[in-house]
C-alpha cells in the first residue's frame, strides 16, 4: 500500500490488526462476571470495604473496555501517554479535594 | 475499488485511478482528536463525580438511606445492556474489517436497540421516582434530610446527562450506519466507525461507575 508512506510518521492509515470475535466475547463475559461480582459483594455488608471493592471492580471493568474494546492495546505511544496524563490530572483533582476535606 | 471511485470525484483523472489512494486522510489524527474530545467528557463527568465524592463524604448517612430506595435489578439490567452494546460495536468493527458489511450493520442495529432499551428502563425508573414525589419541590423530597436531597439531585443530573450521551451516541452511530450503507465507510476506511465506537464505549465506562455509586453503596 503506497498510501501509508505519507502518514507513516503518525502511524498507518489502515489498521492491519484484526481482532477475532472470540477475544471480544471473552472480554464481554469477563465484564458480565465482574458486574455479577460487584452486585454480590455490595450485598454482603462489608462496611467501608464495600466502596473500595466497588471502585476497584469498576476500574478493572474500565481497563478491560479501554484496552480491548477501545483498542488502546493497539494504539501508539502518543495516545497512551495522553490517556496517562489525563488520568494523572484527574487523580490530582481527587487527591487535592479529599486532602482538603479530610484535614479541614 | 471504492476508494478509487471516491478519489475520482476529487481528482477527475479517470485513467490514473491509482492516484485515488493519495487523497489525504489522517486516521491517526482523527483518532487523536476523538480521544482529546473524550478527555473533555471525562473532565465534565469527573467534576460531577468529584462533587458526588465530596457530598458523600459530608453526608454519608443520607446517601446510604437514599441509595437503598434504588432498584438494583433495573440498574444491573441496564449495566448488562450497555456492556452488551459495547460488545456489538466492537464486533461491528471486526466485521467491517473482514468486509462483512451486512453483519456489521446488523450489529450496529443491535447496538441501537440496546441503547433504546436502556433509555426505556431509565424512563420507567424516573417515572417511578417522580410518581413517589421525588422531584424538585415534590412532597417526598421536602421531608428528606439534606444528604438524601443532594443524592437525588446528583442522581437526576448525572444519570440525566449520561442518558443524553446515550441519545447522542445513538445518533452518532445512526449517521455512521448511513455512511456504511453508502460505502463511505469501508473495510479500509473505517475511522468514523471507530470514533463512534470510542464515544459509545466512553458512555459505557461512565455507566460502569454510575451503577455502583448510585445503586449499590447503601
Amino acid at each position: 500500500m503506497e498510501q501509508t508512506h505519507e502518514s507513516r510518521a503518525f502511524g498507518t492509515e489502515n489498521h492491519s490488526h484484526t481482532v477475532g470475535y472470540g477475544t471480544y466475547i471473552m472480554v464481554w463475559l469477563g465484564l458480565v462476571a465482574l458486574t455479577a461480582i460487584t452486585v454480590t459483594v455490595a450485598g454482603m455488608h462489608l462496611g467501608s470495604l464495600t466502596l473500595l471493592a466497588a471502585l476497584t471492580i469498576a476500574c478493572i471493568k474500565t481497563s478491560l473496555v479501554a484496552y480491548y474494546f477501545m483498542h488502546v492495546k493497539f494504539d501508539n505511544m502518543v495516545i497512551k501517554v495522553f490517556i496517562a496524563v489525563c488520568l494523572l490530572i484527574f487523580l490530582t483533582f481527587w487527591i487535592l479535594t479529599f486532602s482538603d476535606l479530610s484535614f479541614r | 475499488m471504492i476508494e478509487h471511485t471516491e478519489a475520482l470525484e476529487h481528482t477527475a483523472t479517470a485513467e490514473h485511478s491509482h492516484a485515488a489512494a493519495h487523497v489525504h486522510r489522517d486516521d491517526e489524527g482523527s483518532k487523536m482528536g476523538m480521544w482529546l474530545f473524550l478527555f473533555t467528557e471525562l473532565l465534565l463527568f469527573g467534576g460531577m463525580f468529584l462533587l458526588y465524592g465530596g457530598y458523600r463524604f459530608a453526608y454519608a448517612d443520607g446517601f446510604k438511606v437514599a441509595a437503598a430506595d434504588m432498584n438494583t435489578f433495573i440498574g444491573a439490567i441496564n449495566t448488562i445492556l450497555l456492556l452488551t452494546s459495547s460488545l456489538s460495536v466492537a464486533l461491528s468493527i471486526a466485521a467491517l474489517q473482514q468486509n462483512q458489511k451486512k453483519l456489521c450493520l446488523s450489529l450496529l442495529w443491535f447496538t441501537l436497540l440496546c441503547g433504546l432499551a436502556f433509555l426505556v428502563n431509565k424512563y420507567f425508573e424516573w417515572s417511578h421516582e417522580i410518581h413517589n414525589g421525588i422531584y424538585p419541590g415534590g412532597p417526598a423530597l421536602e421531608n428528606m434530610s439534606n444528604g438524601e436531597i443532594l443524592y437525588f439531585g446528583l442522581y437526576y443530573v448525572m444519570t440525566g446527562l449520561h442518558g443524553l450521551h446515550v441519545v447522542v451516541g445513538m445518533i452518532f452511530i445512526g449517521f455512521v450506519m448511513v455512511f456504511i450503507a453508502r460505502d463511505k465507510i469501508t473495510s479500509i476506511n473505517f475511522q468514523k466507525l471507530e470514533n463512534a465506537g470510542l464515544y459509545w464505549h466512553l458512555v459505557d465506562v461512565i455507566w460502569i461507575f454510575l451503577f455502583p455509586l448510585f445503586y449499590l453503596l447503601h
